[in-house]
């Protein structure tokens, strides 16, 4: 080995560094190991505090929801059609709130669901490249108009459309407030499936134009399954906003709490529960104030189950090309 | 120098194509492709054969800008497939296609293969189960799969898809078949395989393949043209084309000094 050594000296004639002790050349940098770990620190750090303020929340929830529930029985909170945790003779039952939550966004996902599809099938297989250009950045800005400003917009006038057509229906009612929850949501569910479905390999297309396949037909049986993950991501992301939408129900859809899964009537959803009560000025660890902490854990649950529920879709149909 | 009884089934006269980007990637090509025989393309990468091979099913018309001159005649009709009023859609359901890279549907191995049946609008379930039968006989897959049929079609190995392919591609009855380089994704036994296969189906229509491969090409084709830069350099019978070309560059290819 040392022979070797000498061999590669004397050819290169300008090096005679030993290679039994570390060239300084080559010997560990302190200063910059030190410096790799402290980024990594901090990066790290700011990971970290997504999960901290996760958990920090459900514990919170958790927390007030232990008082809330010393007062009332579990059994009552699942079972009592009446939600009037303000009132002389208070009712704790949540279901009223859970049935205009799961109403609204029934009625918005009828809407966003289908539109958004549709949307991103053409924006992804049919429109040209500059209708693309065009059409995409005008859908992505109704993600940026504030909530508020949808739930005027349907109080004042999508509302008063609808009672042309049907004019029992009330002022606040839910149907409206679904309609342009569902409006609200169409550019996540048509940005994101889109997405899925332009990463299908263009391959795949041609191979179904191949066969004789119109632009439709690619579009609608070898395009859209093979991006079905994408698309189920899509959905979940959208009945997890409708579901946690606060602004456009708690102004549209009215703020009593009334069990019915009725579109045409008025009712409070979760949310729009939490946003009233908390506008309001209610002591510390009264039991109002812990109502909210028991009706913000039925709403985590809720998206929970939802988040879970696509996890386990978008698992079963992942994508395989 | 090529038998003159063999009925031509489709021929290329003075073809140039012209890419959106106005490169020209096919020049005056004129080249018959026989009834019942194996015609293939070789020629270095960028020479136009997988282009000049996917004029024969206006694979192009996908994207926009691309524009052909020329004519490409289908026998027994006549008509020059490249025509304005020539539905390109028509042209796929005489004309099927095989890729480079198996590309099955995300769909069963059944419905993969009834995919062309059912965009046609058959929905007659004896007659789909009978066709997909008969295309995976013709495609020596049947005996695998016949099983599970209902599997997903990703379940199946990279050879078994490519037969699968072009099972799809035989159950529409076409008259001609393209391959386009199909066995460069595949292992020396699929290779073998789907050579075997396409011999068979000689007999029963006509075939254009481009390859990479030489000896793929003096092994499995009846024809062969040589291509460079967009040029037919060479086109004639593959034993004379391999044995003694006519033309130095293709002497120079087959060889092996170039390319």
């Amino acid at each position: 080995m040392m022979s070797a050594t000498n061999k590669v000296s004397k050819n290169s004639s300008s090096t005679t560094a030993s290679l039994t002790t570390v060239s300084p050349r080559l010997a560990k940098n302190v200063q910059r190991h030190f410096k790799e770990r402290v980024i990594e620190f901090i990066l790290m750090l700011a990971a970290l505090s997504a999960v901290f303020t996760t958990f920090a929340i459900v514990a919170i929830l958790l927390y007030e929801s232990l008082g809330f529930f010393k007062t009332v029985s579990i059994v009552e909170f699942f079972t009592s059609k009446e939600w009037t945790p303000l009132f002389e003779d208070a009712h704790y039952g949540i279901m009223p709130l859970v049935a205009g939550t799961l109403t609204t966004s029934a009625v918005a996902l009828a809407v966003a669901i289908p539109v958004g599809t549709i949307a991103a099938i053409y924006l992804s297989e049919f429109a040209s490249h500059r209708a693309r250009e065009i059409v995409k950045p005008i859908l992505e800005l109704l993600v940026g108009v504030p909530t508020i400003v949808f739930g005027y917009f349907a109080l004042l006038f999508v509302t008063p459309i609808l009672q042309k057509i049907y004019p029992e229906l009330p002022g606040f009612n839910m149907l409206s407030a679904g309609i342009v929850m569902g409006i609200m949501i169409i550019p996540y569910i048509a940005s994101i499936a889109e997405d899925a479905m332009r990463a299908v390999p263009m391959s795949m297309r041609e191979g179904s134009y191949a066969m004789g396949a119109t632009r439709f037909q690619t579009a609608i049986r070898v395009v859209t399954p093979a991006a079905v993950s994408g698309i189920v991501a899509a959905y979940i992301l959208g009945i997890s906003r409708a579901v946690g939408e606060t602004m456009v129900v708690a102004v549209a859809a009215g703020q009593q709490p009334t069990f019915t899964f009725d579109p045409t009537e008025g009712a409070a959803t979760i949310t729009a529960y939490i946003v009233q009560v908390a506008m309001g000025d209610l002591p510390h660890a009264s039991i109002g104030y812990q109502s909210i902490f028991a009706a913000g854990l039925v709403l985590f649950a809720m998206t929970l189950c939802f988040n879970i529920l696509g996890h386990i879709v978008r698992k079963k149909y992942r994508e395989q090309y | 120098m090529i038998n003159a009884t063999t009925p031509i089934k489709a021929e290329s006269k003075d073809l140039n194509f012209f890419y959106s980007n106005g490169t020209q990637a096919l020049k005056g090509i004129n080249m018959p492709l026989y009834e019942n025989k194996i015609t293939a393309l070789i020629g270095p990468s960028g020479c136009g054969k997988s282009t000049f091979l996917r004029c024969f099913n206006r694979m192009h018309d996908l994207y926009p800008g691309n524009r052909y001159e020329g004519q490409i005649i289908m026998h027994p009709d006549n008509t020059n497939i490249l025509e304005k009023g020539v539905d390109p859609i028509e042209v796929r359901m005489r004309i099927s296609m095989v890729f480079q890279k198996p590309n099955p549907f995300p769909k069963s191995i059944y419905e993969n293969v009834a995919y062309g049946l059912r965009v046609r609008g058959e929905s007659n379930k004896r007659l789909l189960d009978d066709k997909v039968e008969e295309a995976l006989k013709g495609a020596a897959l049947w005996n695998e799969v016949k099983d599970r049929l209902q599997d997903l079609a990703f379940n199946l190995s990279g050879g078994q898809q490519q037969r699968l392919c072009i099972a799809r591609a035989l159950a529409t009855d076409p008259e001609i078949m393209l391959f386009d380089e199909p066995t460069s994704a595949l292992d020396p036994i699929a290779t073998a395989n789907i050579e075997e296969l396409m011999s068979e189906l000689r007999n029963k229509l006509t075939i254009l393949v481009v390859t990479h491969n030489m000896q793929q090409a003096a092994r499995i084709s009846d024809y062969t043209a040589y291509m460079y830069l967009g040029d037919l350099i060479e086109y004639g019978d593959t034993d004379m084309i391999f044995t003694r070309p006519t033309r130095k560059e293709t002497e120079d290819y087959i060889t092996g000094k170039f390319g």
